[in-house]
């Protein structure tokens, strides 16, 4: 039995039952026990001092690849649960284009019981939509849900096929999980390496118009309207995707949205230079569309921050950019760049964030969490909104360093991530 | 020797990042090495004790064969590496193959790779110098050195003059790097072909875009006229060369109806009854052979340049009395 957890005098912000004041936060048994203004706890609570920090419900990331099985050079679930706890996630979702592809439920319980030994942030496993993400056969969506899925995605591979995407969205309603996609048109991106304008131009780089995206997230929409199945589409960049998804909304079309945060701070300049970690897909767009993600996570049109983490080792990046892998990690800075990039300037108020980071990933996808709720899950989230660091990808505690934000001036670092009640991170021990 | 704001500094990747007077010099340069080619015996000792890498990743023999000229014209030790029979086919990395390169204490490398980028990636990574022979679409700046040199052989000056650069600009390098260049000596720029094509955006620098060859023609001083690569009809770009050259080749009774002279350039090779007719290659306005020509004047003029020789001395350099 873990030890009771008594978080004394902290900022508590906590958006699905409207609070944001200071508070004591009780843990006990692994669940919410109590929050209020000054809570009577068991003598051999652990005390937390969480003067001058935030307390939010534990942060969710719905968009990490972990790379085990298959490319454990790049990262194992053991690595990534860590690197995300050392981030302040509490819970992250597994994405399934691992080698082999998780498409059925053998692939899911590996997941779990590799997760369950990492002693990091809780992962929820994702399923595959097609067999090897192929794009032609439904996979065992059931049994996979059965096994823990908690939601269907081809991520990395576009469901080109929008007969196999009608079925996918169909079917899987019978489970209650959401269907995500990449949306991206193939035929239309023919290979593109970034961002097409006039710096693809000048580099001479092969690029990807906003259309590719565009044309597949409203064909998304349109077959999410017709079969009132659950979409969630996976990090979207362009300005015309936002405003087609708030469209959408109002029509009442169940969709739920992501925004990295690369997408909200970086445009296609940062490829200059032929930088390989500023290769990524869907690729840095225009100012135009930056600004565009950024006023839809605002409104909530993109429901949901995610951090697309995709690790890829030094080798594989240091080479010509048509050669590089496409991803850039994300847990470690997804905090401190979206708070002191974001929150600091007043481009979005801390609550909206937390609501971003935690109850909207939690309710898109199902998952225990993102509330402070008495009685829900011990999952919660300390930071220090006043320390100011800057990122040095060497300390990661992710097996990869492929990050643009390298030398970037953050603000707001976690303090302690809590699982289940349970300290899994805590930045006294990182440092010491 | 301190740098002035004409000296060219470690490497030669792109157009875009010299100056003018950057561009200027090397063409300067290139004027005195002309007349090397033009000897009986064809060399001089600028680069004696150099030695040279041409590193090439995707075929070539114009270019190649340029540079190797004008290494050996130099005095130069070269070595040649293709892409074929390389330990790249065995999967070595680009910077290991540099690096490997490198422990064996060289002096230049001159590349020319399929990917955009590779010729900086390789820069930052070795102390040779590097020159770019070619990267991916991105530039090929010794191309588009020898065409100015050729316009301004041709034109007596750059500045102010209407250059077109026809056909496939969306994946040539030859079209960027003479963008870059043709701007930066104040001549007019414009794209023509079809709009497929043609790189979203292009207008921006600063260059006019025509979808008709007929107004192209009746603006242009001077015509670059682009290879069509064969394989762009699988591709989709357009539907067959009989129709391209229907619609952009650059035929005689076109330039006839422009009544004036135009000068007529192509990086080459040519596919003659494609892109450009065999007369108007042939013909009386053609440069392209002077443009052959140069390109080893203007290689020349880079190599020396690079080594660290200064604009004005290259005629002493001639004669082994500097470098």
């Amino acid at each position: 039995m873990t030890r009771p957890v008594v978080i004394r005098g902290g900022r508590v912000v906590d958006p699905a039952n409207r609070r944001d004041d200071i508070a004591d936060v009780l843990l006990v048994d692994g669940r919410i026990a109590g929050v209020e203004p000054r809570v009577a706890a068991p003598e051999e609570a652990l005390e937390i001092d969480a003067t001058d920090a935030v307390v939010t419900p534990g942060l969710i990331d719905v968009h990490v690849h972990l790379r085990e099985p298959g490319q454990e050079h790049k990262e194992t679930i053991a690595t990534g649960a860590r690197a995300a706890a050392a981030g302040g996630f509490t819970a992250i979702c597994s994405m399934p284009n691992t080698d082999p592809v998780i498409d059925d439920p053998a692939g899911i319980g590996f997941v779990l019981r590799q997760a369950s030994k990492a002693r990091g942030a809780r992962v929820y496993p994702l399923g595959a939509i097609s067999v090897g993400q192929e794009g032609e056969q439904l996979a065992a969506i059931g049994e996979m849900v059965a096994a823990g899925a908690v939601g269907i995605t081809d991520d990395g591979h576009p469901v080109m096929d929008s007969g196999l995407m009608r079925m996918a969205l169909e079917y899987a309603q019978a489970f209650d999980v959401p269907v995500a996609d990449h949306p991206e048109d193939l035929g239309i991106t023919r290979g593109g390496v970034m961002n097409e304008g006039l710096v693809s131009s000048r580099l001479g780089l092969r690029g990807t118009p906003n259309s590719a995206e565009d044309v597949h997230i409203v064909r998304d929409l349109l077959l999410a309207e017709h079969t009132g199945g659950r979409l969630h589409l996976q990090h979207v960049s362009t300005a015309y995707g936002v405003d087609a998804i708030r469209q959408a909304k109002k029509r009442g079309v169940w969709v739920t949205a992501e925004a990295t945060p690369h997408h909200l701070l970086l445009t296609d300049e940062a490829v200059e230079g032929f930088n390989t970690n500023a290769k990524m897909n869907p690729p840095l767009r225009s100012s135009l569309d930056r600004k565009a993600v950024l006023q839809g996570l605002q409104d909530g049109t993109l429901d949901v921050l995610a951090t697309d983490h995709a690790p890829h080792h030094y080798d594989e990046k240091e080479r010509a950019f048509d050669d590089a892998p496409f991803g850039i990690v994300g847990l470690e800075t997804s905090l401190g760049l979206v708070y002191g990039h974001l929150v600091e300037p007043g481009l979005i108020d801390l609550s909206t964030l937390v609501d971003r980071m935690s109850w909207a990933p939690a309710k898109a996808f199902g998952l225990p969490g993102g509330t402070l709720e008495v009685g829900g899950v011990a999952d919660v989230t300390i930071f220090d909104p006043g320390a100011e660091w800057s990122v040095d990808p060497k300390r990661f505690l992710s097996k990869s360093r492929n990050t643009p934000f390298g030398g970037w001036k953050l603000k707001g670092r976690p303090l302690y991530t809590i699982v289940g009640g349970e300290i899994v991170f805590s930045a006294d021990e990182a440092a010491g | 020797m301190s740098p002035t704001d004409s000296s060219l500094g470690k490497d030669l990747i792109g157009l875009e990042t010299l100056s003018a007077s950057q561009i200027v010099s090397i063409l300067d340069t290139a004027d005195p090495f002309k007349e090397i080619s033009e000897r009986r015996i064809k060399k001089v000792p600028v680069l004696r004790g150099k030695t040279i890498v041409n590193l090439f990743f995707e075929p070539s023999t114009r270019t190649r064969v340029s540079f190797e000229f004008a290494e050996k014209r130099l005095s130069a030790d070269t070595v040649n590496i293709s892409s074929s029979g390389s330990s790249v086919t065995k999967g070595e990395t680009l910077v290991d193959t540099a690096r490997n390169l490198e422990a064996m204490k060289i002096d230049m490398v001159v590349v020319r790779h399929g990917s955009s980028g590779a010729a900086r990636f390789l820069a930052d990574r070795i102390p040779s110098n590097v020159i770019n022979a070619g990267d991916g679409r991105h530039e090929h700046p010794t191309q588009a050195l020898l065409d100015l040199l050729t316009l301004r052989d041709s034109f007596g000056e750059i500045s102010g003059l209407k250059v077109c650069i026809v056909g496939d600009v969306l994946h040539s390098r030859v079209a960027r790097s003479n963008i870059f260049g043709l701007l930066k000596l104040g001549a007019e720029v414009a794209v023509c072909g079809p709009p497929t094509l043609l790189p979203r955006g292009i207008d921006q620098l600063g260059v006019t875009v025509f979808n008709r060859i007929e107004e192209a023609i009746a603006w242009a001083d001077a015509l670059n006229v682009l290879r069509l690569q064969l394989e762009r009809m699988k591709s989709g770009y357009l539907p067959s060369l009989r129709e391209y050259n229907q619609v952009w080749g650059v035929t005689s009774a076109r330039l006839d109806a422009a009544k004036r002279k135009i000068v007529i350039l192509h990086p080459g090779p040519m596919n003659r009854g494609v892109e450009i007719d065999s007369d108007v290659a042939d013909g009386p306005h053609s440069v392209i052979l002077e443009q052959v020509t140069n390109g080893v004047a203007v290689r020349m003029a880079v190599l020396y340049l690079l080594a660290g020789g200064e604009p004005d001395r290259a005629e002493d350099a001639k004669t082994g009395g500097d470098s």
